[in-house]
């Protein structure tokens, strides 16, 4: 490909090849019907062009084939497009087991991301080649938006929520990270690179990086500095339901539903904690911890929660 | 349309300056700003958004002079953001959902059904009042400092985080809404209930199928983001928690609540000048426009799918994957009307006797750019590839070839071919022809690198941009500068025109329908005697002339 003059972006994920083929193929319909519509109406302009200033041409009557033809055509067109697009967003949707956990937090105008061992970049990403990474996102402020061209997908990072992404990677460099989603000033500054490595290099950076606690021990400090141990206690025998072995179970409600204790319902659990009351805990007033802290705060404690869920043995 | 005949055959008509006109009769300016007649206040109304175009205009160059080097170097970031969100506000608000209707609309419904004027010519009067009000909100907001959350208003950053006159702005478009809703609701009753005696539904020009269909979005539409923009204003001044999650709201509620009237606002802004083509196309090759019932419901069908494909902005966002398959399955139905349009066009032109006066050249170079807009929707409107492409350069190039490719060549098209009648003058052919063909191609060499750059993955609204990039951005600037002559000449000329062009006579194009059987330019009752129809439009027969 020409150095100066792309016309693609680099493909390094394995879903990238993928939305390729399916971008080919609609510019192969675009050019058939650009130029087709566009030659025929030149072509008529000239052959019936006005022969004389009051001319009269034959009037037009009515064909059915013509008009059975002309929506038959383009309805067939646009379903196989829909059907495979549609597909191709469906695969890439769920993320596949084994997936390697990354936390971003999205922040006028920088990009925090969290290693689950504890490492922490800005605007930076690096991960190994050929594993799967599962981003689960939010942010302090504002939307934004999480895009790899190279990964050809992006998902927006909405505050509030949490939205996930994932990819893997299948070949070694170094690409852009953009913030897709007008945020202000700096949003074109917004920006970064994601960093795929070998495994081996991959080691090697790890390694050589500082490693702060991880994010469940900082969790677990939080949990403790913060007081949650005071009444979430680990034998249920506290003013408030136990969290062990809660992350991704259903919760029976006080008002009779059922939840399923994900990262989203343990972060509304915090900053809002009246929103989804565990059946039989109605009378215990627990504080919002909304304004305390951070949305980074949140991840690690809801890494933490994670971590008290006794883990069938995965063998790596 | 023929009509039964109404007023004397064209040769016994005394000259337009010895007869009144709706030009004429009167000549104070009060007699102007406080008039009731459709045809002033179409004037009025072309006036306006000529100068909210320039703005907009400027606003745009702005955007492409930063653009032209990666770095960001000519504009604060602030003042590119600024540039950015007025070129949108300006564009879409000020000047391109007001632009056909409340002009050739207004100046042609009430003749397209044989009235005197709009059913309530004291509210048309006011719409433009309301119109004119809500663009002083506007550009009070611009004097104010600026505004920099772009056209969309996206919260929470307009509701809590931009520092930035939004609240101005937001109530500018707000006001500017009732404008366009009461266009929309008079223009529904005078087709309901004003049309002549044997004009049957089916006997109506297509443009007053399009402008129908129009005014059914704006009336049901518009409300929608009124709503939405004050609730803005009112989480911004007294911290409502509608949008921002630290005040209880949640930001997906206002992206649903905006697109469910700004994805049909884009048919508010199309469907008119698929109208207007339709009528240019018919006229310029003398027949009768091809499956004329197919073409009309389809206006129909596209105004009714309009209402319930919003969530094909928001793949993106979260959205649940089930909502987002049927927003795309509905996105895609939209294809088929809009296709169906296109080759009944050319059923048209085939066998026809077809002119290349100046609107047969905007129509050529609508008939392209519509096309390429239409189909490179089928990559945004396809999950798969939209989740690269959105937010990106892609989409930028995508609207820009619906918008302006379509809509604002339709509109250079349908003003160039009733000029003759609004005015009773000929424009300058030649030049016409000209600026019609340059902005053809300094369209394409605008829009066209954007897709190549959108794909590429740059992002929208970026101040500064990866180096690699660069190229494309300056095709597009150039072009930018192609396509700004292209728009100032007919501006120029179409003035120089309105005092000194050549007199016509009534029906310069020989075509069919009731605006060419009256004078040019008009009485101001329009018709002088009632008016009587019996025929299909359309109807060119070698014994008409």
């Amino acid at each position: 490909m020409w150095k100066d003059f792309p016309l693609f972006p680099e493909a390094a994920s394995t879903s990238a090849r993928d939305v390729d083929l399916l971008y080919f193929f609609i510019v192969a319909i675009n050019v058939i019907f650009t130029i087709g519509v566009f030659a025929v109406a030149v072509y008529f302009a000239i052959k019936y062009r006005r022969k004389n200033e009051h001319e009269i041409p034959p009037q037009p009557g009515h064909s059915t084939l013509f008009e059975v033809v002309s929506s038959a055509v383009p309805t067939v067109i646009v379903m196989i497009i829909f059907g495979w697009g549609t597909w191709l967003f469906y695969v890439n949707y769920i993320p596949p087991k084994g997936a390697m956990d990354i936390f971003v937090v999205g922040k006028q105008w920088m990009w925090k991301l969290q290693h689950p061992e504890g490492h922490r970049e800005i605007n930076e990403l690096h991960i190994p080649v050929g594993q799967t990474v599962k981003l689960t996102m939010t942010t302090e402020d504002v939307l934004h938006s999480f895009y790899v061209p190279a990964f050809r997908t992006k998902k927006d990072v909405v505050p509030g929520h949490y939205t996930t992404l994932w990819f893997t990677p299948n070949k070694v460099g170094k690409y852009h990270l953009f913030c897709a989603e007008y945020c202000g000033t700096q949003h074109s500054g917004m920006i970064g690179w994601v960093h795929v490595m070998e495994p081996a290099d991959y080691e090697a950076w790890l390694q050589g990086t500082v490693r702060g606690e991880t994010m469940s021990q900082a969790g677990e400090r939080l949990f403790g500095r913060l007081g949650c141990n005071t009444c979430h206690k680990a034998d249920n025998s506290g003013r408030c339901p136990t969290l062990e072995n809660v992350f991704n179970e259903p919760v029976r409600l006080a008002n009779g539903q059922t939840v399923t204790a994900d990262e989203a319902y343990l972060r509304e659990s915090i900053l809002k904690p009246t929103a989804k009351v565990v059946a039989g805990y109605q009378n215990q007033e627990m504080p919002s911890f909304q304004g305390q802290v951070s949305e980074d705060n949140v991840l690690q404690l809801v890494a933490y929660i994670k971590s008290l869920k006794k883990q069938p043995e995965v063998k790596k | 349309m023929s009509a039964t005949l109404t007023t004397p055959p064209v040769s016994t008509q005394p000259p337009a300056e010895h007869r009144p006109t709706y030009l004429n009769i009167t000549k104070t300016i009060g007699s102007w700003l406080l008039t009731l007649d459709h045809k002033r206040i179409c004037l009025l109304y072309l006036l306006s958004i000529a100068l909210f175009f320039s703005i907009g205009g400027f606003a745009a160059m702005l955007v492409r002079l930063e653009l032209l080097t990666p770095a960001g170097d000519f504009l604060t970031a602030d003042g590119y953001n600024k540039a950015f969100t007025l070129h949108g506000i300006m564009m879409v608000f000020f000047f391109l959902i007001p632009s056909i209707p409340a002009t050739m609309g207004n100046f042609l419904v009430p003749i397209m059904v044989g009235a005197k004027d709009v059913a309530f010519p004291r509210l048309n009067l006011m719409s433009w009042y309301v119109f004119m009000f809500g663009s002083v909100l506007a550009i009070t907001s611009v004097l104010l400092g600026g505004v920099d959350t772009g056209w969309t208003f996206y919260t929470p950053y307009s509701s809590t985080y931009s520092n930035s006159a939004v609240t101005f702005a937001a109530l500018g478009a707000f006001v500017a809404g009732f404008s366009s809703i009461l266009t929309g609701l008079n223009f529904m009753v005078t087709i309901h209930k004003m049309r002549a005696p044997g004009l049957t539904w089916f006997r109506l020009p297509l443009f007053m199928w399009a402008i129908y269909s129009t005014s059914v979005i704006q009336i049901l539409g518009t409300p929608v983001v009124a709503i939405t923009l004050v609730m803005v204003a009112l989480e911004r001044t007294l911290q409502f928690g509608f949008f921002d999650p630290k005040l209880g709201g949640d930001p997906i509620l206002f992206q649903h609540l905006f697109w469910f009237y700004s994805h049909p606002a884009v048919y508010i802004m199309i469907l008119p000048a698929l109208g207007v083509i339709s009528e240019v196309i018919s006229a310029m090759s003398r027949r009768k426009v091809y499956g004329y019932t197919f073409v009309a419901m389809s206006s129909v069908a596209i105004a009714i799918i309009s209402f319930i494909v919003w969530g094909h902005h928001m793949f993106t966002s979260g959205q649940s994957v089930y909502a987002g398959m049927v927003f795309s399955f509905l996105t895609f139905l939209v294809a088929i009307p809009s296709a169906i349009k296109v080759f009944n066009w050319l059923g048209t032109m085939y066998q026809g006797s077809i002119s290349f006066a100046t609107p047969m050249i905007y129509a050529l170079g609508f008939l392209g750019l519509f096309a390429v807009g239409g189909l490179t929707g089928l990559f945004l409107a396809a999950m798969g590839t939209d989740l690269h492409m959105h937010d990106t350069y892609f989409v930028v190039a995508h609207f820009h070839y619906i918008m302006v490719g379509g809509a604002v060549m339709g509109f250079y098209a349908g003003l160039h071919y009733w000029w003759p009648k609004i005015t009773g003058r000929a424009y300058p052919e030649f030049l016409g022809q000209v600026a019609g063909t340059l902005m053809f191609f300094g369209f394409n060499f605008t829009f066209f690198p954007q897709f190549l750059v959108g794909y590429l993955g740059m992002p929208r609204r970026y101040h500064a941009y990866p180096a690699e990039m660069q190229v494309f951005n300056i095709l597009s600037s150039v072009g930018a500068s192609i396509l700004a002559i292209a728009y100032i000449l007919p501006a120029i000329y179409l003035a120089w025109s309105f005092f000194y062009g050549k007199r016509v006579g009534d029906n310069p194009w020989e075509a069919k329908g009731l605006e060419w059987e009256i004078p040019s330019p008009p009485p101001t009752e329009n018709f002088l005697k009632p008016v009587v129809v019996t025929e299909e439009p359309y109807t060119y027969t070698k014994e008409a002339h």
